[in-house]
């Protein structure tokens, strides 16, 4: 007997219907992966099962744990089955915890409300709590806020308040989501480690994640189950075309072949920018030029400054010194004090279209709003005219036109964002993690449109991401930034091939692959990145780095050429 | 939810024309005694529909007197509210930084005051003056709203939407007209409806100490004070104005927050 | 926490000054105002006054001056009440208004914060309804017409209660007047409570607080309580400063000795000085109140304290 047991699930909100009638079974000790995309209904299912779901959720079908119904159980004997019987770690960390409550205070309170430890030996479970899952200096965590905590601590402390009273079956719901690629290694090699006979339901849009750690997997489409069986099965003979779709648009890292090197002129150049926010150095001191059709990745976990080096070429924010070259002229100052003319050439492209959009503007008025400015003495026919030319190149339906941003799908939304940066003709076009938010399929949708536009226009693109496997498939070169320095810049198919930095290297390496025949690798890295406000002294990466000498601690490095990369670090030759 | 504002709405508009209309309708006027009918009871006796009070006097016609007060200390209070609190709070927050510390550091003062005691020490340092009344109620008023205009315009500022129109080369006026202006609108409209109830209740408290409005003239904060000397014999005289009064203030109340939760809905998760 | 403190002390300084300059402007500055005052003074008065207000210097002089007096708790000689003092009519009003403040707002905090949690915890049904709508009623209705009609049903009609302050002893003669300067209150702190609780159990680390199987009592105890009364804890100075204005119609109505009637009294008296004094006083206390309400708040949230 399984020992989760759930047939027929069906979760409705009034008339609308978000989980129809799935079947989902854990047996003990056993991983299994719960697969789908946003809208698919896997939290949903997941919060069904303890009973967490808002009140006005209409729940059917049968939940049985251990032999038990959990679907007619009041709240009183759902407690007792809560964390003591099933654990469950949810996604962003810094909300999923009490703001107002030390750590230790929390976890002390899952001992106590289940008669697990006294007063008296409470404080001592959960120090050894807190040592188990990897946290530092304990006795300190013990008595920190939460928001003392980086993400990847945060996320330790939330799963080891999971794990405390010792249950049988681990719910966790896209744990690491919201983690660096390099901390989310950290995390699963955690989970894995010290989840004994515990059972894992794990929750994830990421095909790489349950690749390399469930045996089993259930996919899930709008509700309704399409697939499940063993993880390496399903992989290799998909049983549903969705599955089969999904494994198809997922980026590998370890794989494709990347567009081959651009020689064309020169666009865009950025010399030594500095960014600062106060006394934090966001970005300091970083240098990339941007070719005529070409596609320039710029990588980094958070905090690497990216997302600042780009506006600060835009001029959103200051440049505190450095230079942005655009066709051979100096372009300087805030954007409202730039030309008109260069400032309709570089455009940008939001991570969440929804706040690129105004609420209060239709979808025409939205994309044509460039136009009405640029080109006051355009009639209105031409204008309309133009507008419904870029909707139908970005691939939207001309009766999007009278809807506002709150009616359009996530895709669609950013589709208009696109339209609204293509509608001037811009000859450079930076996206900002302008796919993260979309789920696979679409967002292979909106990488093709980019790769076409730029095929028929010679569109520049900066493409800011932290995900390398889309990197892969679309960048003529890549450059990876670690705490605001550019650490290492080639073409993308030698830095894939041969990265040198060890950034890099583990950057690459932390990326879950979506092939259960690829055994995930350890995690590369150790730690967090350091505070901005206290970089550490040397090769800002030292603390980190599996390779750090005597030399790394004292001297920052530079960037050099070592054949073919560029790349600053001591270590490479 | 739209059912509370229609109702209210309603309500409001209603109360309105009766006092615009009635006095003018009514045989009587607000001044006239009538010493045949002293502490007269309501009825349709002489057309002293809400009775008369100890001077004879038409309550009706007073009554509807001091509602005109009212409303017209609501109108004035969303006009100060509406012009310079949502003036300041805009330019506050559209410039941003320093100006913007200085600018909220003012209000955080004013806020600290007790305002009331200013005005009542305003009353008695100047001579009892309606206008007077109407600048304290004003500088009270705005307040509120410049604190939630500002917030809104500094979290507008900074949203992507309008980054997106500068980068597209949308100049300033116009972001503020298109960008930020209908962003606000919402929002303004629901902190107007829900400042209106504490402006009344300032002028009728005021009124009720005999500090603000002055006899002949009347309000229904003076009206709920004359009647406190009658209440064991001619409940009515404050029963009636009393009455009125909370139905008014609970209808904006009403209003405002039935706009609030249609604001909150049209916002979305 | 103890930076904090400090710089919130310091912040409540100017605000002070302020108060107290423009309140003092106020009654010199005035067109026609109360030291240009004609009408006919005993003369001792006169004299005394003269010495007290050093009439004949300059303002910014006559401000020190008035300042110096102050920080010794000299609120100057009262114009009206011949051979008192101001600081002396404050210290004897104030007791009973403190008392009946005190009360009201005590009474407000557990009534109201019990009532709002109760409609939290059991939104969108009838009990949830019945306080809300109690709620609303207790906002919209003034309190001097809350005065009248207690007094009018409890004290007229029933019987039960005394409707005056002199004459009566005992514990009975606080029932209605602190009832009614805290029933608006209540009715605020409940709507407010009522809506913070709301967000609050629908916070995230709420569900996880339930996923822990901690049960609603603990979780509203140990979880949401802090964060929900926040709100609470911001509305605390504008309570204080509604406790005190109504205080001024409650012992105007049930005629008790306290501030309030004394500030009344003297505003329609023009007793300049008492007036004057009364706000400064009140300001002091409001100013001061709010600063440990911002105090209190650091407490409470670990993230005010480092901003």
């Amino acid at each position: 007997m399984s020992l989760l047991d759930v047939t027929g699930l069906t979760i409705r909100y009034g008339n609308t219907t978000v989980v129809d009638g799935i079947d989902l079974f854990v047996d003990r000790g056993e991983s299994v992966g719960l697969v789908g995309e946003s809208g698919s209904g896997k939290s949903q299912s997941a919060l069904a099962i303890l009973g967490l779901l808002p009140r006005q959720a209409r729940v059917g079908g049968r939940i049985e744990f251990d032999g038990r119904s959990l679907l007619d159980a009041g709240e009183e004997a759902l407690d007792t089955i809560r964390a003591r019987r099933i654990g469950m770690v949810f996604q962003d960390p810094m909300q999923a915890l009490n703001p107002y409550l030390r750590i230790g205070r929390q976890l002390r309170q899952v001992l106590l409300a289940h008669g697990l430890a006294g007063a008296g030996d409470a404080d001592a479970r959960v120090l050894a709590m807190l040592e188990r899952v990897g946290l530092p200096d304990p006795e300190r965590q013990f008595r920190a806020w939460p928001h003392e905590l980086s993400g990847g601590m945060r996320q330790r402390v939330m799963i080891a308040s999971a794990l405390i009273a010792q249950p049988d079956l681990l719910i966790a719901d896209e744990p690491t989501t919201a983690l660096d690629v390099t901390v989310q290694a950290q995390i699963l090699d955690m989970l894995e480690a010290i989840r004994d006979d515990t059972a894992l339901l794990l929750i994830t849009h990421d095909l790489g994640i349950v690749a390399g750690h469930c045996e089993h997997m259930i996919v899930l489409d709008e509700g309704r189950l399409v697939d499940q069986g063993p993880t390496t099965s399903l992989f290799s003979s998909p049983g549903s075309p969705h599955t089969r779709r999904l494994i198809s648009a997922a980026p590998r890292v370890d794989r494709g072949d990347p567009p081959p090197p651009v020689t064309s002129a020169t666009r865009l150049s950025v010399g030594d920018a500095v960014v600062e926010y106060g006394r934090l150095r966001a970005v300091a001191g970083a240098s990339f030029a941007v070719r005529e059709g070409e596609t320039v990745a710029v990588v980094g976990e958070s905090g690497s400054g990216k997302s600042s080096l780009v506006r600060a070429v835009l001029g959103l924010v200051p440049l505190a010194s450095g230079r942005v070259v655009y066709a051979g002229e100096t372009l300087e100052g805030p954007v409202q004090r730039r030309p008109q003319a260069r400032r309709r050439d570089l455009q940008l492209v939001f991570q969440d279209p929804m706040s690129a959009l105004n609420p209060q503007m239709r979808v025409q008025a939205i994309v044509a709003e460039p136009l009405l400015v640029n080109e006051p003495t355009m009639a209105a026919a031409a204008r309309r005219e133009r507008v419904a030319g870029i909707l139908e190149r970005v691939g939207l339906d001309e009766s999007l036109l009278r809807r506002f941003p709150h009616e359009l799908s996530g895709g669609q939304a950013q589709r208009v964002a696109i339209a609204r940066a293509l509608i001037l003709d811009p000859k450079v076009l930076i996206c900002d993690e302008a796919v993260a938010a979309l789920d696979g399929s679409i967002r292979k949708q909106v990488l093709d449109l980019l790769r076409e536009v730029q095929r028929d226009t010679g569109l520049s693109i900066v493409f800011i991401s932290h995900d390398l496997a889309v990197v892969r498939s679309l960048s003529h070169r890549v450059l990876v930034m670690y705490m605001g320095r550019v650490v290492e810049v080639a073409d993308c198919a030698t830095l894939f091939d041969q990265a040198r930095h060890p950034y890099t290297r583990a950057l690459i390496d932390s990326v879950p692959v979506p092939d259960p025949v690829v055994a995930p690798k350890p995690a590369p890295l150790r730690g967090e990145v350091s505070s901005l406000l206290h970089p550490p002294p040397g090769c800002v990466f030292h603390p980190r780095c599996p390779k750090a000498e005597a030399i790394c601690s004292n001297r920052a490095p530079t960037l050099r050429d070592v054949g073919g990369t560029r790349v600053a670090c001591h270590l490479v030759n | 939810m739209t059912r509370t504002i229609k109702v209210s709405a309603t309500f409001l508009l209603t109360i309105a024309l009766v006092a615009v209309a009635g006095p003018w309708l009514s045989p009587h006027d607000y001044v006239a005694t009538n010493f045949d009918r002293l502490l007269a009871a309501p009825g349709l006796g002489d057309m002293h529909l809400f009775g008369t009070d100890d001077l004879g006097r038409d309550l009706f016609v007073r009554t509807m007197l001091g509602v005109r007060v009212t409303l017209i200390v609501a109108i004035v209070a969303s006009l100060v509210s509406l012009v310079i609190g949502v003036a300041y709070g805009a330019v506050a927050g559209f410039v941003g930084g320093r100006v913007d510390a200085v600018m909220m550091r003012f209000v955080d003062t004013l806020y600290a005051l007790p305002f009331i005691f200013f005005v009542i020490l305003l009353m008695v340092a100047f001579e009892r003056n309606f206008l007077l009344i109407f600048v304290a109620i004003g500088a009270i008023n705005w307040l509120d709203m410049a604190r939630i205009v500002r917030g809104q315009t500094l979290s507008l500022r900074e949203r992507e939407f309008v980054e997106a129109a500068k980068l597209a080369g949308v100049g300033t006026p116009r972001i503020i007209l298109r960008h930020i202006a209908p962003n606000l609108i919402g929002i303004v409209v629901v902190y107007v409806t829900l400042t209106i109830p504490q402006a009344i209740l300032v002028e009728s408290f005021l009124s009720f100490l005999g500090l603000g409005v002055q006899e002949p003239q009347t309000s229904l904060g003076a009206l709920v004070n004359s009647g406190l000397g009658q209440m064991e014999g001619a409940s009515w005289m404050l029963l009636i104005p009393a009455a009125l009064l909370a139905a008014i203030l609970m209808a904006f109340n009403f209003l405002g927050d039935g706009l609030r939760d249609l604001f909150d809905a049209r916002q979305g998760p | 926490m103890l930076r904090y403190t400090l710089l919130r002390i310091l912040g409540a300084i100017p605000t002070l000054l302020l108060v107290i300059a423009l309140a003092f402007l106020m009654v010199h500055a005035a067109p026609g105002g109360p030291f240009d005052d004609e009408r006919a003074w005993s003369p001792e008065i006169e004299a005394n006054f003269k010495a007290k207000y050093n009439l004949d210097a300059p303002l910014p002089q006559q401000f020190v001056h008035y300042i110096g007096g102050l920080l010794r708790g000299d609120f100057g000689p009262s114009l009206r009440y011949v051979d008192r003092s101001v600081s002396e009519l404050i210290g004897n009003a104030f007791p009973y208004s403190l008392q009946l403040g005190a009360l009201a707002m005590a009474l407000a905090l557990v009534v109201g914060v019990g009532a709002g949690t109760l409609a939290a915890l059991r939104q969108d049904t009838l009990l949830d309804r019945t306080v809300m709508g109690f709620a609303m009623t207790g906002i919209s209705i003034p309190v001097f017409v809350i005065a009248p009609v207690l007094i009018l049903l409890f004290a007229v009609k029933l019987g039960w209660l005394p409707a005056g302050w002199s004459g009566t002893a005992g514990a009975g003669r606080y029932v209605l007047p602190v009832i009614t300067l805290a029933l608006p209150q209540i009715a605020y702190i409940a709507r407010l409570t009522r809506a913070s609780m709301i967000d609050v159990l629908g916070r995230d680390f709420i569900r996880t607080a339930r996923a822990q199987g901690l049960g609603t009592a603990t979780i509203v105890r140990v979880h949401a309580l802090k964060p929900a009364m926040l709100p609470v804890l911001s509305y605390m100075g504008p309570a204080i400063a509604a406790i005190l204005t109504g205080s001024v119609v409650v012992e105007e109505v049930f005629g008790i000795p306290g501030l309030g009637q004394f500030f009344v009294r003297g505003a329609l008296n023009r007793d300049y000085t008492l007036v004057l004094g009364i706000v400064i006083f009140y300001a002091a206390l409001i100013v001061a109140l709010n600063l440990v309400v911002d105090i209190l708040y650091g407490v409470i949230d670990p993230r005010v304290r480092y901003r």
